[in-house]
């Protein structure tokens, strides 16, 4: 080694050690700060819990489990990323679950092999899965349009929309399953060209999709300012009514995504499909992040949001804990995530 | 006579935050009965000075005496137990709770028998109460009126009525004039004087001189949290108040602005009306010319920008753009070249948890984004926005990274107006364009108006500072109950005339 090598390092000590404890001094002040504001904090805490709860529950780290947690979580994703685009407009959907129901019963009636309307049609199967997507739509508009033309508030607006659309789907079908489907509409949630799941693809180009149209686009740009004040939005000239109504409209094909995948999985077109997962959406997209005010909200944080909701809610389930123990663990868990929402906001205001 | 001993009395305060100094050795004191003017600009100490002397923030070195006693609050309910109250500039009053109420948040009266006290409240007593607060203020009101009935003036008296309660004997208030007409700040100064008469000590914060040399004893200049001059009124003038505050002359608050040679109209409009709010509207602004708007709080000045905007709706009337009628819409007015900074920048200018490159991008973002799939050209943008806000002498410490919440008034302002010039308007209306920003701010955004005015913008502005219409406009006019009842060439400007106009009597007073 060189002297000149050496004796730099030496040079630069005095300086270089006031900086750094500086720096030390302030991680110290604030590491849970630290933690609750880093991006990546859903991810590394779902990591710990992870790795905590291994040692205890073995089958937990298995193959089977993994794939079965993996599968299980991509229909939660694909609703909940719809969420968090209406949650950034300050929003809330909670439609989401009806829509899940009716387009599952619309995509079987049409499908179906044994009483379909295109039983054995070559088209069946796209006809169906375009039918979903439009129910979906629809149904977006319908919330979007009432919200922002008749001004009322969106808890209101989409409470009501579920309980009229899931009570309209339970009529129609008498409250019964649509089974027979066929293998082609099956192999949406169980096909793997190249070896890659099927499911997997669907919802990463859906992930994809919508986060390039929330962080390069002008209509992603407007849903955050939208959110975070429509009074400012609005004077400077952005459609407000319009964003407002894409949000919900992007929430409703995306519910109508993970209704095909369920659909498809489960073989059965269900008018229940969906119903027990609303809490499920709306929790996973604010533990990622989302906020419930408004203005605030990516696809990677809702991803993060959805693997630690999932993977809770599977330890518990390989726990043999009772369904009213799971219940009462998850609500306490959202609890949580909203009040570290409030917590996050607050140390945003200190920096 | 000797001179009354101090009631309060700063001796050798500091306060650094960060390593920086904030306040370097303050010293003053001040007498039970006198009014001292608290003057500086936006960061020259004045909230730090008083956030000590109300227990929100300890000084790192010095003392504060009161009636030469060593005083040392460690909370607000120190202070507040000290007798100093203070009045905030935005009101902290609950509009759907009645006066009695809001009056009395904090400890009701309560009911007893036989000297048990009961958890009911003692509503005769809390009527009683409210009624001698509000006779201090001299506001004759039922005290079960609801606070949103109330119009700004009479909330601040609420607010100085509850602060002051029986007991104080240090009033602090902080830019109090800025939502009041002038009737409502003159019945202010009123009580005001009311109350030192009665031996309180008041300290006087207000960015508006005159205010302070018409109402204080003594004057308090800080600068750099520094006093700078200190003692009473009798020999300051406006234009020594603003070289000590600025540090510099500034004898040229108002740049030179040359009226438009050719007269080409941009915006006319024609009779415009809406029931109960604006009656038989019609002016002309031309390319390049600076349009005041005078008026008291009320007179439809406000109203008239957002109908003009699109915001509000009119009933008859005409607008007419460069020859074309407009039917407006904030989209529509933004497309034909028209921009509107609002009297509000924090609910309707801002997105104040948002970057100050996003706040300035908000309005030209559809040109960075021309392509069929929307795509924000992020680059242009930026430097676009970095141009822009250099324009404006926006101090900040990142475009990306510092959010519109921590910025000062002024720089706030700037972002605001950062974001219609990102594309540069043919007509921009202004409401209130320095309301709450310091001395340095205000010579600032009146630069960047009179160099737009120059580049040929027609620029029409709604203005309560009588004086900045005076030094700024082309032409003036006055509004009054929804109707124009004064228009004033340059050459004719008198702030008497407007004055009276304003105040619509006719009479010259």
């Amino acid at each position: 080694m060189t002297p000149t090598l050496r004796t730099s390092p030496d040079n630069a000590a005095p300086h270089q050690s006031a900086v750094l404890s500086r720096t030390r001094t302030s991680t110290r002040l604030v590491p849970i700060a630290r933690v609750a504001l880093s991006e990546y904090s859903i991810l590394i805490l779902a990591v710990l819990y992870f790795l905590s709860m291994w040692p205890f529950i073995p089958e937990l780290g298995s193959r089977a489990n993994l794939t079965n947690l993996f599968i299980s979580m991509l229909p939660l994703l694909a609703v909940a990323i719809g969420q968090t685009v209406v949650l950034i407009t300050g929003g809330i959907d909670l439609s989401v679950t009806a829509i899940i129901a009716t387009a599952s019963i619309v995509a079987a009636r049409i499908v179906s092999d044994g009483n379909g309307l295109l039983a054995h049609h070559p088209a069946a199967i796209t006809a169906a899965v375009f039918a979903a997507l439009l129910v979906g739509g629809v149904i977006g508009l319908l919330n979007g349009g009432a919200i922002t033309l008749l001004g009322m508030p969106p808890f209101i607006v989409t409470l009501s929309m579920m309980m009229c659309v899931s009570g309209g789907t339970l009529w129609y079908t008498h409250s019964t399953n649509i089974a027979n489907l066929p293998d082609g509409f099956i192999a949406i949630a169980y096909g793997a060209p190249l070896g890659i799941p099927l499911p997997l693809v669907i919802v990463v180009l859906l992930a994809v999709l919508v986060h390039i149209l929330l962080r390069f686009t002008l209509p992603g740009f407007w849903l955050y300012a939208v959110g975070q004040n429509a009074r400012t939005s609005r004077i400077s000239g952005v459609p407000v009514r319009g964003v407002i109504v894409l949000a919900y409209v992007i929430s409703g094909v995306c519910a109508a995504v993970a209704s095909i995948l369920l659909t498809a999985r489960l073989e059965t077109g269900s008018p229940t499909q969906g119903d027990k997962m609303l809490l499920d959406i709306i929790g996973a997209s604010v533990i990622g992040g989302a906020s419930l005010i408004g203005g605030k909200g990516k696809v990677i944080w809702t991803v993060f949001g959805v693997t630690l909701f999932s993977l809770i809610a599977n330890t518990l389930e390989l726990l043999d804990l009772q369904h009213f123990t799971i219940m009462m663990i998850k609500g306490g868990v959202i609890l949580i995530a909203a009040g570290l929402d409030v917590l996050r906001r607050r140390l945003n205001f200190g920096n | 006579m000797a001179e009354p001993s101090p009631l309060i009395e700063f001796r050798a305060i500091d306060k650094r935050f960060f390593g920086v100094d904030v306040l370097k050795s303050i010293s003053f004191s001040l007498a039970p009965g006198r009014v001292l003017g608290l003057v500086g600009e936006n960061g020259a100490g004045k909230s730090t000075l008083m956030n000590i002397l109300g227990g929100v923030l300890a000084a790192d070195s010095g003392t504060m005496l009161i009636r030469g006693e060593p005083f040392l609050p460690r909370k607000p309910r120190d202070a507040a137990a000290a007798g100093i109250a203070f009045v905030h500039q935005e009101l902290n009053l609950f509009t759907n709770l009645s006066i009695a109420e809001n009056l009395h948040l904090d400890s009701f009266p309560r009911r007893s028998v036989y000297g048990l006290r009961l958890p009911l409240i003692d509503r005769a007593a809390v009527r009683a109460r409210s009624r001698k607060l509000l006779e201090q203020v001299q506001l004759h009101h039922d005290p079960n009126t609801l606070v949103s009935a109330l119009s700004p003036g009479e909330r601040q008296l609420v607010e100085i009525a509850r602060s002051v309660g029986a007991e104080a004997r240090l009033l602090i208030l902080d830019e109090p004039t800025t939502s009041l007409t002038a009737p409502e700040a003159d019945r202010l100064f009123e009580i005001i004087k009311r109350l030192r008469d009665r031996g309180v000590a008041i300290i006087y914060i207000s960015h508006r001189l005159e205010d302070v040399l018409s109402l204080c004893d003594d004057v308090l200049v800080l600068r750099d949290g520094q006093v700078v001059s200190s003692g009473p009124i009798v020999g300051y003038t406006p234009e020594r108040l603003i070289r000590e505050m600025v540090g510099r002359n500034v004898d040229q608050l108002f740049p030179a602005h040359q009226a438009p040679a050719t007269l080409k109209p941009m915006l006319e409009v024609e009779r415009l009306s809406r029931e109960g709010v604006l009656t038989d509207i019609s002016f002309t602004l031309h390319r390049g010319e600076l349009l005041g708007i005078a008026g008291l709080m009320g007179a439809g000045r406000t109203e008239l920008a957002r109908i003009l905007f699109g915001l509000d709706p009119f009933d008859s009337g005409r607008i007419v753009i460069e020859g074309q009628p407009l039917i407006p819409s904030p989209r529509e007015c933004i497309r034909r070249g028209i921009a509107f900074l609002t009297e509000n920048r924090r609910e309707e200018g801002l997105l104040m948890d948002d970057s100050i490159l996003n706040n300035a991008s908000l309005v030209a973002l559809p040109l960075f984004a021309r392509t069929p799939l929307k795509f924000i050209a992020r680059s242009a943008l930026r430097f676009r926005a970095k141009e822009t806000t250099e324009a404006t002498r926006l101090r900040a410490a990142g475009l990306s990274r510092q959010m519109a919440r921590t910025l000062s008034g002024g720089n706030q302002q700037k972002v605001v107006l950062a974001k219609w010039l990102m594309k540069p308007p043919a007509i921009l209306i202004l409401d209130e364009p320095t309301r709450g920003i310091d001395v340095g701010a205000k010579q600032e955004v009146y630069r960047i108006i009179q160099a737009l005015a120059d580049q040929g913008t027609a620029i029409l502005m709604i203005s309560s500072e009588i004086e900045e219409l005076i030094g700024t406009c082309d032409r003036v006019m006055v509004m009054a109950a929804g109707r124009i009842v004064d228009r004033i060439d340059r050459a004719e400007f008198d702030r008497h005339r407007i004055l009276c106009a304003a105040l619509n009597t006719g009479v010259i007073v």
